[in-house]
Order: structure tokens, then C-alpha cells, then sequence
């Protein structure tokens, strides 16, 4: 075997992506790298640009809510929420407690569907191929219930403005509460199949390591933040909805390394399971949307059988209704972190500029500063552990 | 969290600006500040570095169109203090062809978010350390969220269906 100074090395560029499986859709990584050793990472984006935010200027209010759904594809959820909160904020009217109650169960659930796709496609391109049959089992269990919230399994469109599509029926509480207290007992077998594992440590441990003060430097928001140790989520700090009423913890790593974002995916989880089962518990009886025949669509069977209702539908869905003329910037903490919209109106139907604050955007800045000096195998790692979806990224 | 006009949001930055603020709005409880151009990067280092208002996260820069207004565009940045649990937007006009100085000597973290800017509206960023299109192919012409720029985009070869380009 040649000694180590024997081997000569030059300085080479490597494209890796946009085709690549393990770079979570279309990421295209140009690597410097002088021979396993990586010099600089420069991620290259705008594979999947669809100009959502120039359609959004041409559509009514509420026909933008199926666009928010294509941004985070695997927690389409949150972006309605985020994008249905701006509005109302606009509009300056607050939805129903049953509707808080209901959106806050949505929202956790697309954050548990997120996380199990994140720590299962993690573990897949590290080679552990078994947790990523087990994550898919149980993210199989949520598509399933948003199935029976809503009759959609990935770009659900629930969220509406002024509340939720349709209220909550008894077997999907039933389905739900005994999700939430089957998924702990799941994440314990992720636990054992990855936790101690010798390989997943070697692969995760003290890589792509970043501290807490260049986090917030670089607008780094969500899970891989508070891996750094910054104890920052806007459900905690700026509570929307009814996150003020609902006991749970916000998990903090130490190290800021892959091993502890891991972690603090895996104990959202558990804490969003907890959040589920509390939401359950104070959600009372009500309306699931608010009494405002103006913003919102009367229920399908009304159509049938009043006038009034099938003249304000016939109305919202024709001309859209009239925002008063302001900005507003709401933000909700989604599964990869602070996930904004920035609406500005000028009194009309449509929005003047909806600008997406979108966080798996702002967290894939952190790659070069992770993945320096690191091995070419250490990217692989990184970019699964900041989990970007490219739906949001691209927008 | 309401806020009024006696917040420090609005006190404190006035006091210390003055006529550098061109206008204060508060709506729907947030505070946006109007500022002249010339003190960007003063007033952001002293909401960075200020003990009662700690910025220290810059949450988005975005770029709007008001065409066919004079001046024509605005930058937006929206800020968060994590320590203070606060949120502030800040607002420079600019005629077109205008440069705005860059704030990520300030915050790292506006890069990429100024770099989206320049890619989907041609807003000049100084000082950017790499300025270049993110989205759109390098070798793109025109910017696609000007108000302006058509919907379908323009005709060429790849986009039978886009408008044809005004000469």
C-alpha cells in the first residue's frame, strides 16, 4: 500500500445531482473537492422554479390554497396553514375554536408525515434500508387519516379561509387518538434500529457540525436550529392558534451535529403525538367555519337546497372577494422551520405580491459551512439531515 | 401581542432616526418603518447590536414592483429578534436601475435571500458577495416577478405560447 504522502491528489469539481437519488429531488451540489476531502459546496438551485409567486398574483385569494399544498409536498398542511393564517390576518377576522383546534391536529399530523419521511429517507441513503419501510408504514397510517379528513392523501387543499373544509367525523378522532398513542412505541423502534447503531453513529456523529451563533447568522429556522442549541420555535414563542394552551416541549441539541438533528426530529414527533392527543381533549363542540358568507363557501349540500348559498357561492367563486388594502406577514413553525407568507393587497380580489418565506430555502444556505472539510460521503448525511424539499426551495 | 405606538419598536427607532424615517405604519399589529436608502446599514446594525432590540435574525428579504409608481420597487426586510420575541419590517424605495447596499455584512443569512431578488426583479444588491441569478438560468433575460414581464413569459423557441416582446 502506497504511504499517505505517496498519493498524489488534485483539485477536481464535481456535479453531483440534479438526477442523483439521495440529493432529495433536484438539488444540483457543485463539490470542490481535492480527493475525498470537500473544499467548497455550492448548492445550485431553481430546477423545479414554477413562479408560484408570480401565479399568485394572478389568482383569487382562495385559489392559491392548492398551490400552497405543491410548496412542502410532504407537509402540505403547514403551508395551507401558513398561507390561510396571512389572509385572515388581512382580512382581520379569527376562525372558530373547533377550527383552531381541527388545524392544529392537521398541522401536526403533516409534521409527524414530514419527519418520517425525513428520518426515512436519512436512514436510506446512509444504507439502512429497514427504517425507511417501517417510516413509510407509519406515514402510510397519516396519509390515511388525512384520507378521511378530507379525501386527499398528499395535496390536501383543507385548510380554507375563514376555517377548515369539512369538521372532524367521530372514526377519525377514534383513528387518530389511537395513532397518536401507536406512534411512540413505533419511534422506539426506530430508536433501536438507529440510535445506537454503530454505523448510523460513525455517519452522523460531530458531522456537519454547526454552532448556534452561525445559525441564526445564516437564517437557519426549524429543527436543524434548534440542534445548534437555539431554543427559538415560533409555536412557543409567537403562538398561533391555540399552541398557548397545549402543554409540550421544545427538544434542544447540544452539538449541532447530524446525529442531533436526528434526535430532535425524533422527539418532535413525540411531542406532536402529545400535542394530538391534547387537541382531542379541549376541542369543543362548533362550527368548523366562521359565520361569513362573503369569504367563505357555504357547505355542499346548502347549494342544493338554498338560494342565499348558492348565490355567495356562485359569488366567491366567480369574483373572489375584496381584501382590505394592507400587508400582513404571518409565519407558522412548519416541519423544516419558520415557513412565512408576506401578502401585500391592494383592496382587489387578488393579491399585489405574495412573497413565500420558505425555510427549507434559507436552511440549504448552511451547506457550505457544514460540509467543508468533510467527506464527500459526510454530504450525503448533511443534506438529508437539513431535509429540503424542493417543492418549497424551488417554489 | 398588541402593539402601539408607544412601543419600543416604534420609540426607540424614531428617537434615535428621526427624519430618516420617512414613515411608520402599524398594522395588524407589526410595525413597518419607511427609511431612507443612505441608512440601511446603519439603522440594521444598530437593531443587530441595540440590547432593547436585539434583531439578531433576518427572517426574508423581499423585493416588491410597484410599476408603473415612482420609485418603482421596494425592499423588504423582515426582521425577528429571537432573544426579545419581537418582529419589525423595514422598507427602502428605489427607482430602477437603483443599487440598495447588501446586509449580509450584517446577517449571513441574506445572501440568497438578496440574490432572489436580484434574479426575480433586477434590484441591484452592494456589496453581495456573489451576486447572481438563483432561480432562472444564468443566461436569462428579462425578470419574471416585474409586473411587467408577461404571465406566460415571452415567445421564443421553448414557449410557443408566451407574449411576443415588445421592442
Amino acid at each position: 500500500m502506497a504511504e499517505k504522502e505517496d498519493i498524489i491528489t488534485k483539485e477536481i469539481t464535481l456535479s453531483m445531482g440534479p438526477q442523483h437519488p439521495s440529493t432529495h429531488g433536484v438539488l444540483h451540489l457543485l463539490l470542490d473537492m481535492k480527493g475525498e476531502t470537500i473544499l467548497k459546496a455550492d448548492p445550485d438551485i431553481g430546477y423545479l422554479h414554477r413562479g408560484t409567486e408570480k401565479i399568485a398574483e394572478n389568482l383569487f385569494y382562495h385559489q392559491f390554497v392548492p398551490y400552497t399544498d405543491r410548496l412542502d409536498y410532504m407537509a402540505a398542511m403547514s403551508n395551507n396553514l401558513a398561507y390561510v393564517l396571512a389572509v385572515e390576518k388581512l382580512l382581520g377576522i379569527e376562525v372558530t375554536e373547533r377550527a383552531k383546534y381541527i388545524r392544529v391536529i392537521a398541522a401536526e399530523l403533516s409534521r409527524i408525515a414530514g419527519h418520517l419521511l425525513c428520518i426515512g429517507a436519512w436512514a436510506l441513503d446512509l444504507g439502512a434500508m429497514t427504517v425507511l419501510l417501517y417510516a413509510f408504514r407509519e406515514r402510510e397510517m397519516v396519509l390515511d387519516l388525512f384520507e378521511m379528513l378530507c379525501g386527499a392523501r398528499m395535496t390536501l387543499n383543507y385548510l380554507r379561509i375563514g376555517g377548515v373544509r369539512y369538521d372532524v367525523q367521530p372514526l377519525f378522532k377514534e383513528k387518530c387518538l389511537e395513532f397518536a398513542e401507536l406512534l411512540p412505541t413505533r419511534i422506539k423502534d426506530y430508536e433501536q434500529l438507529l440510535t445506537d447503531n454503530r454505523i448510523w453513529l460513525k455517519r452522523n456523529k460531530d458531522v456537519g457540525v454547526m454552532t448556534a451563533e452561525e445559525a441564526i447568522n445564516l437564517s437557519i429556522s426549524g429543527p436543524v436550529a434548534r440542534a445548534s442549541g437555539v431554543k427559538w420555535d415560533i409555536r412557543k414563542d409567537e403562538p398561533y392558534l391555540v399552541y398557548d394552551r397545549i402543554n409540550f416541549d421544545i427538544p434542544v441539541g447540544e452539538n449541532g451535529d447530524c446525529f442531533d438533528r436526528y434526535i430532535v426530529r425524533l422527539e418532535e414527533m413525540r411531542q406532536s403525538a402529545k400535542i394530538i392527543k391534547q387537541a382531542f381533549e379541549q376541542m369543543p363542540d362548533g362550527k368548523p367555519c366562521i359565520d361569513m358568507p362573503d369569504v367563505v363557501l357555504p357547505p355542499r349540500k346548502d347549494i342544493e337546497t338554498n338560494m342565499e348559498a348558492l348565490i355567495h357561492h356562485f359569488k366567491i367563486i366567480s369574483h373572489g372577494f375584496k381584501v382590505p388594502k394592507g400587508e400582513a406577514y404571518a409565519c407558522v413553525e412548519s416541519p423544516k422551520g419558520e415557513l412565512g407568507f408576506y401578502i401585500v393587497s391592494d383592496g382587489s380580489e387578488r393579491p399585489f405580491r405574495v412573497k413565500i418565506r420558505a425555510p427549507s430555502f434559507a436552511n440549504l444556505q448552511a451547506t457550505n459551512l457544514m460540509c467543508k472539510g468533510g467527506y464527500l460521503a459526510d454530504v450525503i448525511a448533511i443534506v438529508s439531515s437539513l431535509d429540503p424539499v424542493f417543492g418549497e426551495v424551488d417554489k | 401581542m398588541a402593539v402601539g405606538p408607544d412601543s419600543i419598536l416604534v420609540k426607540n427607532i424614531r428617537e434615535k432616526f428621526g427624519q430618516a424615517i420617512l414613515d411608520t405604519v402599524i398594522f395588524r399589529d407589526a410595525v413597518s418603518h419607511l427609511i431612507k436608502k443612505d441608512i440601511l446599514i446603519e439603522i440594521c446594525s444598530f437593531l443587530k447590536e441595540d440590547p432593547a432590540l436585539q434583531f439578531n435574525f433576518l427572517s426574508d428579504v423581499v423585493g416588491s414592483d410597484y410599476y408603473p409608481q415612482n420609485p418603482r420597487f421596494e425592499v423588504v426586510y423582515h426582521l425577528y429578534s429571537i432573544p426579545q420575541r419581537h418582529r419589525l419590517r423595514l422598507k427602502v424605495k428605489i427607482e430602477e436601475e437603483e443599487a440598495v447596499p447588501s446586509v449580509t455584512s450584517i446577517w449571513k443569512g441574506a445572501d440568497w435571500a438578496e440574490r432572489e431578488a436580484y434574479d426575480m426583479f433586477g434590484i441591484e444588491f452592494e456589496g453581495h458577495p456573489d451576486l447572481r441569478r438563483i432561480y432562472m438560468p444564468q443566461d436569462w433575460e428579462g425578470f419574471p416577478l416585474r409586473k411587467d414581464y408577461p404571465l406566460k413569459g415571452y415567445k421564443d423557441r421553448y414557449n410557443p405560447y408566451g407574449e411576443e416582446k415588445k421592442s
